[in-house]
C-alpha cells in the first residue's frame, strides 16, 4: 500500500461528509427572521461549513497529513471524523454520526472502483476540493488554506489503487461510454511478424458499447476535471435514500473485522489527539446555543427502538 | 459458446487482487479445488461435481503471530507432490495441497534481504517494524515441471515476487519439510505482479519462466541450471497484472486493457488486442488447445485462441467467445482443465464463484 494514499482517503471522505452535512443542514434551516433561538438558520449552516473546513485545512495538520506514511487504522480514522463533525456548533448523536460515515465511506469506495485509472483519484480529489472552494467562496482566509493543500497535492504525482474492502452492496458498472484515457476501445487484433511489421488485423464485438473519451480532465489548480466522480450527488434535488441500516447490518455480518487488537492503535489515536487537540474545538457555551442535529429522520425511531 | 452452469457460494468475498482465483488442475484429472482470498483469509472450495457437493474451508495464516493480509494463494504441481502457497504480509507459507498441514513458513523481514533462513524460522521484532515492511508478495506457480509437462524434468522450483521487485526461488524436495531458498532473483525494480512457467514446450533458448511488474516489464529466464535472464521486453506506461507462457510465447494483460503477445525468445511483439475498456486483472491459458482467457474490471470475461502456424511461422489470434458478468468488476479468471472446456470467475464483493461451460 502506497504511504500516501492517507491525504487522498481524508480529503475525499472529507468532502463526501461536507456534501451530506450541507444537504442536510439545507434541508433543516429555517429563515434567519423566522427562526426560534434552537432552531438553524442560514447563518448557522455556513457557520458549520466554515469551522469544519477551516478545522480539516489547518495548516499544520495538512503537514502532517502529507507526510509519507501508512493508513491509519479504521477505528482512528472514523475518531477523526468524529472530532472533525464537531468542530463547530452543531453536535450529532451516534446514529446520525454513524450514518454519515457509512454514506461517506459507500461514495468514496464507489468512486476509487469506478475510478477508470489510478491517476484519475486525483481527479476525484480536485472534484472534491473544488466543491469545498464553493462551500468557502466568501471566506478569502479559508480559501487560502484549500488552495495551499491543492498545489501539494498537484506536487505529489500519486499512483494509487486503494484497495479498501467493504462489502455494503453492489455498484452499477455501465458496459458503454468513454474508456479511460490514453486506452484503445475494445475490438481490435493487429498480429506482426517478427520484423515487427503489421501483417493482419482482426475485429471482433466486445458486447460492450464504448468510446474514445474527448480529452482528459485537468490536474491544474482550476479546470475542467471531465470525471464526474467526486463531485456532489446530493445537489441536485432527488428523494434522498438515506435509510442505511440495512446496508450496516449486511456490512457487520459479512466483513470480519480484526479482531486481534493492533498494538498501533493507540500509538495512532494518541498521535490524533495531539494533532487534532492543539486545535481549537468550539464549545457552545455563554450566550450561545448549542445545535443538535438529527441527520435523518430515522433517528428517532432508532433511538427508541 | 460457453453457458453459466453453477455457482459456488462463498462465506466471504474476493479481495480486488490481481488473479485472485486459483484452481489445482492434477495431472489428468479434472478440477479438484478452487482457492481465493479475502482479507485474512483464503478460501478453499472442493469442486465437487455439483455445488451440494461443495466443500469448504477457510486457512488464515498464522506463522509470525497474529492475523495477516492474504495478498495470494496457488497450488504448486510438482513432480512429486502438490503444495498450496500463501503470500501474506508478514511471509511466505506452504502447506500440503489440502491445507492441513505447514511445512514451511518464510518469514519476511523488514529490509526484505534474501534471508534464506530456515524452514520454521520465525522473525522476531517489535510490530513496528513489520508494520513499515508490509511486503506485498504476490506469487504464482512457477515450477518448472509443470503439471502439463511430463514429471521426467529433474527439477521443480516455486517462485515467490515482492512487492520490491525481488523473485524468491524456492528449492523443494520430493517429500519431508527440508525446503530452502535456493536463488533471488534481482532483475525488477517495482511490485511483482505476476510470474508464469512454460505450460507447453519451450522452443531451444526461449526461456522457461516470465516475471512481470507493476511498471509493466516483463522478465524472460532461463532455468536450465541456475536461473539466467534471457530477454527484458519494456513497459509502456501501463502495469502488467497477468502473465503466461505458452509454446515460447508470452501473453501479458495490461492496466489499459490491452493483451500483447510477444515472443519469449526475442521479445518481439507479435500481437496487440485492445481486448478490455478497463484494467485487465486475470490471464489464464489453456495449455491443451491454446485458448486464452482474460478477464477485466469491465465486467467482461473473453475467451480467445492463439496459435503458431509450423509453416509460415505467423502467429494467429482469434476471439472466441465474450461474456458479461452483469455489475461485477473481475478479479480472477482461471480455466478449469486443459482443454479450455470450462472456467471459473470470481468478482470483487461478489459471494460466489461462478462457472462456465462450453455448450
Amino acid at each position: 500500500m502506497s504511504a500516501r494514499t492517507l491525504p487522498l482517503l481524508f480529503l475525499n471522505l472529507g468532502g463526501e461528509m461536507l456534501y451530506i452535512l450541507d444537504q442536510r443542514l439545507r434541508a433543516q434551516s429555517i429563515p434567519g427572521e423566522k427562526a426560534r433561538k434552537d432552531e438553524w438558520t442560514d447563518v448557522d449552516r455556513k457557520r458549520v461549513m466554515n469551522d469544519i473546513i477551516t478545522t480539516m485545512f489547518n495548516k499544520k495538520f495538512m503537514e502532517e497529513l502529507f507526510k509519507p506514511q501508512e493508513l491509519y487504522s479504521k477505528k482512528a480514522l472514523r475518531t477523526v471524523y468524529d472530532r472533525l463533525a464537531h468542530a463547530s456548533i452543531m453536535r450529532l448523536n451516534q446514529a446520525s454520526m454513524d450514518k454519515l460515515y457509512d454514506l461517506m465511506t459507500m461514495a468514496f469506495k464507489y468512486q476509487v472502483l469506478l475510478c477508470p485509472r489510478p491517476k484519475d483519484i486525483l481527479l476525484v480529489t480536485f472534484n472534491h476540493l473544488d466543491a469545498i472552494k464553493d462551500f468557502i467562496c466568501d471566506s478569502p482566509g479559508i480559501l487560502n488554506q484549500v488552495d495551499e493543500t491543492f498545489r501539494q497535492l498537484i506536487e505529489v504525482s500519486i499512483f494509487l489503487k486503494d484497495k479498501v474492502q467493504n462489502s455494503n452492496g453492489r455498484f452499477v458498472l455501465p458496459t458503454s461510454g468513454p474508456v479511460p484515457w490514453g486506452t484503445e476501445v475494445p475490438g481490435l487484433i493487429r498480429m506482426f511478424n517478427r520484423n515487427g511489421d503489421e501483417v493482419k488485423r482482426a475485429e471482433f464485438t466486445t458486447g460492450g458499447n464504448y468510446v474514445t473519451p474527448q480529452r482528459e480532465g485537468s490536474f491544474e489548480l482550476y479546470g475542467d476535471r471531465v470525471l464526474k466522480l467526486g463531485t456532489n450527488m446530493y445537489s441536485v434535488s432527488r428523494p434522498a435514500e438515506t435509510h442505511t441500516s440495512g446496508s450496516s447490518k449486511t456490512l457487520a455480518s459479512s466483513t470480519k473485522e480484526n479482531i486481534v487488537p493492533n498494538p498501533l492503535a493507540k500509538e495512532e489515536l494518541n498521535f490524533l489527539a495531539r494533532l487534532l487537540g492543539g486545535l481549537e474545538i468550539k464549545k457552545p457555551g455563554g450566550s450561545e446555543t448549542g445545535f443538535r442535529l438529527n441527520l435523518f429522520t430515522t433517528d428517532e425511531e432508532e433511538e427508541y427502538a | 459458446m460457453y453457458r453459466r452452469d453453477g455457482s459456488v457460494a462463498l462465506r466471504g468475498s474476493s479481495a480486488p487482487l490481481y488473479n485472485n482465483l486459483s484452481v489445482l488442475r492434477p495431472p489428468h484429472k479434472p478440477a479438484a479445488c478452487l482457492g481465493t482470498v479475502h482479507g485474512h483469509a483464503v478460501t478453499v472450495v472442493t469442486a465437487g461435481g455439483d455445488a451440494a457437493g461443495s466443500a469448504q474451508r477457510q486457512l488464515q495464516p498464522r506463522a509470525g503471530g497474529g492475523a495477516s493480509l492474504v495478498t495470494q494463494a496457488a497450488w504448486c504441481v510438482l513432480p512429486a507432490r502438490i503444495l498450496l502457497v500463501l503470500t501474506c504480509q508478514k511471509g511466505i507459507e506452504m502447506y500440503e495441497s489440502d491445507g492441513s498441514i505447514m511445512v514451511y513458513w518464510h518469514a519476511l523481514d523488514v529490509t526484505e534481504h534474501p534471508p534464506g533462513k530456515s524452514a520454521a524460522g520465525t522473525q522476531s521484532g517489535a510490530p513496528w517494524e513489520h508494520k513499515l515492511c508490509l511486503p506485498e508478495g504476490s506469487l504464482q506457480q512457477a515450477n518448472v515441471s509443470s503439471a502439463w509437462r511430463p514429471p521426467s524434468t529433474s527439477s521443480s522450483h516455486p517462485c515467490a515476487g515482492m512487492s520490491s521487485g525481488m523473485v524468491l526461488v524456492f528449492d523443494i524436495p520430493h517429500k519431508g519439510t527440508n525446503i530452502t531458498v535456493s536463488e533471488v532473483l534481482k532483475e525488477h525494480h517495482d511490485p511483482i505482479t505476476d510470474i508464469a512457467a512454460e505450460l507447453g514446450q519451450a522452443p531451444d533458448g526461449a526461456g522457461d519462466l516470465v516475471t512481470a511488474d507493476d511498471a509493466g516489464t516483463l522478465c524472460v529466464w532461463g532455468s536450465a541450471e541456475d536461473f539466467a535472464l534471457l530477454t527484458r521486453i519494456p513497459g509502456f506506461g501501463w502495469t502488467c497484472s497477468s502473465v503466461k507462457l505458452w509454446n515460447g510465447l508470452i501473453a501479458a494483460g495490461y492496466g489499459s486493457g490491452q493483451i500483447r503477445l510477444y515472443e519469449a525468445g526475442t521479445g518481439a511483439l507479435r500481437a496487440e488486442v485492445s481486448a478490455h475498456a478497463r484494467w485487465i486483472y486475470a490471464l489464464d491459458l489453456a495449455p491443451a488447445t491454446g485458448q486464452l482467457l482474460s478477464g477485466a474490471e469491465d465486467s467482461f470475461v473473453h475467451v480467445w485462441k492463439i496459435c503458431r502456424n509450423p509453416d509460415t511461422d505467423d502467429v494467429e489470434m482469434e476471439h472466441c467467445h465474450a461474456e458479461c458478468v452483469t455489475d461485477t468488476q473481475i478479479c480472477g479468471a482461471r480455466f478449469c482443465d486443459p482443454d479450455g472446456n470450462s472456467f471459473a470467475v470470481t468478482g470483487y464483493d461478489l459471494s460466489e464463484i461462478f462457472r462456465y461451460s462450453r455448450v
